[in-house]
């Protein structure tokens, strides 16, 4: 065969576009995570008191717990598909690096789940009173914290692959993981809107983030390896 | 248990001449559950010779495979690929494989060349008029080429993963019910693929419940798990 063999990279590479083309053609999947970001943050609103003080104090928490759940309800998605399919297992048998593909997977997964809710989440939490001068601050957090919620999530996804219906499980896996994301995330949205210096509760996100990208994909491949039993 | 002896360390070729011992399995033992589904499995293939499991249903064909594979995990016993064992090196060993199961890994959202390319740029890159040949050599070129696969029939399906098997380049096929869902022209496309695989020193396990006429290559037909292939 006169064909080159393709390195780990043009695999990943290949993985991340298909899944991009796949969700282009089937849009309802992430929508349905955004939409769920949306009318939660618009609905504290409504059932609050219309006091902007009280509001203003609760808007951290409701943004954070909304996107929390919001991941949740995205992450069912993540290998499910290609599980039932087997595309997991070609994924495996390609030669290729496991994490690297799976990681492609996450990626993706996060630009089309993640990052519209980190676009939205500033105008969501205007909605909750916050001052657009905190836009930048709420936004890096959301970014940040969007990113370890994926990243997390996806050993949470492995592990429950072989389960039907493991949504429910999967919830109970992943949350405790990502209390510290929720608390620090909450809290540098809390200091943004107060307009104070958010830059601790930010650098924790930070390093969490990368502490998350480091180990999470290799604890995903090992969980999907298992599941796939 | 059947008798084991190995003949090891066969350097690692390039092309392997028909002829050689290329896959040896012995021993080998699996469990599933309480059931002792594989007893003391014993056989070798040589290059350009095909073996085609028609062992009763229910008596472990697919988990045979799927064990070779690497998605099993195999309680006793012992297999090499050109003489090395697939414990110490797997990679090397998927990089040669080639596993079509029940299910075909194909995307339904995509079309078959949107399939064929993504499946491929994971092991090697190839240019579109090979794809094309592929596409032709199985008959689909016939159809629209905006199709999603969704709306392809199984057989079209299945087809078309037997066009990604012939890109991949494999050296050796495991291939369950590879004729399922086949009509009479798609069944001689898969004898003409299988032969053509032989011998170009090929080698090929096939999990069947009808044996696929060869005639002309080396083929062996193994009826029941209990006798010697």
């Amino acid at each position: 065969m006169n064909a080159a063999r393709a390195t780990a990279l043009q695999a990943a590479v290949a993985v991340f576009r298909r899944d991009l083309l796949l969700a282009f053609r089937r849009p309802g999947e992430w929508l349905q995570a955004l939409a769920f970001f949306v009318l939660v943050t618009v609905l504290f609103p409504l059932a609050l008191e219309p006091e902007p003080s009280v509001l203003r104090l609760v808007a951290p928490a409701a943004l954070w717990v909304t996107l929390l759940l919001a991941s949740l309800l995205a992450l069912d998605f993540l290998f499910r598909e290609d599980a039932r399919d087997g595309t997991l297992e070609q994924f495996v048998l390609s030669g290729q690096p496991f994490t690297a593909l799976l990681l492609a997977k996450v990626a993706t997964h996060w630009l089309i789940t993640g990052l519209p809710v980190v676009l939205v989440g500033p105008l969501a939490a205007m909605s909750l009173g916050a001052p657009s001068a905190s836009t930048p601050g709420l936004m890096l957090a959301l970014l940040l914290g969007s990113v370890s919620l994926s990243l997390i999530g996806s050993i949470g996804a492995g592990l429950t692959l072989g389960v039907r219906r493991g949504g429910a499980l999967l919830s109970l896996l992943v949350l405790p993981l990502v209390m510290p994301v929720l608390v620090f995330g909450a809290r540098a949205s809390a200091q943004a809107m107060a307009g104070e210096e958010a830059t601790g509760a930010l650098y924790l996100l930070a390093a969490m983030g990368v502490l998350a990208l480091t180990l999470a994909p290799l604890a995903a491949a090992a969980a999907v390896r298992i599941s796939m039993e | 248990m059947r008798e084991c002896g190995f003949d090891s360390r066969r350097p690692h070729h390039a092309g392997t001449p028909v002829g050689h011992r290329v896959l040896k399995v012995g021993n080998l033992h699996l469990w599933r559950g309480d059931r002792h589904l594989l007893r003391g499995v014993a056989f070798s293939l040589e290059a350009g010779q095909a073996l085609q499991l028609l062992w009763p249903n229910g008596t472990g064909k697919t988990s045979l495979l799927r064990c070779l594979a690497g998605f099993l995990h195999a309680e006793e016993g012992e297999v090499r690929w050109r003489g090395v064992r697939l414990t110490s090196d797997r990679d090397v060993f998927h990089q040669d494989l080639a596993y079509l199961g029940h299910e075909t890994a194909l995307k339904g959202d995509l079309t078959a060349m949107e399939n064929l390319q993504y499946a491929c740029a994971l092991r090697m890159r190839h240019p579109p008029a090979q794809l094309q040949a592929a596409l032709a050599a199985t008959g689909l070129d016939r159809l629209d080429p905006q199709q999603p696969v969704r709306s392809f029939s199984a057989g079209q399906q299945r087809r078309l993963a037997l066009a990604r098997l012939s890109l991949w380049g494999a050296k050796l096929w495991l291939l369950d019910e590879p004729a399922s869902n086949l009509d009479g022209a798609g069944l001689q496309v898969l004898q003409q693929m299988l032969r053509a695989h032989l011998e170009g020193g090929g080698a090929a396990l096939l999990a069947t419940h009808q044996a696929i006429g060869l005639e002309g290559a080396d083929s062996r037909l193994w009826r029941d798990a209990r006798e010697a292939a």
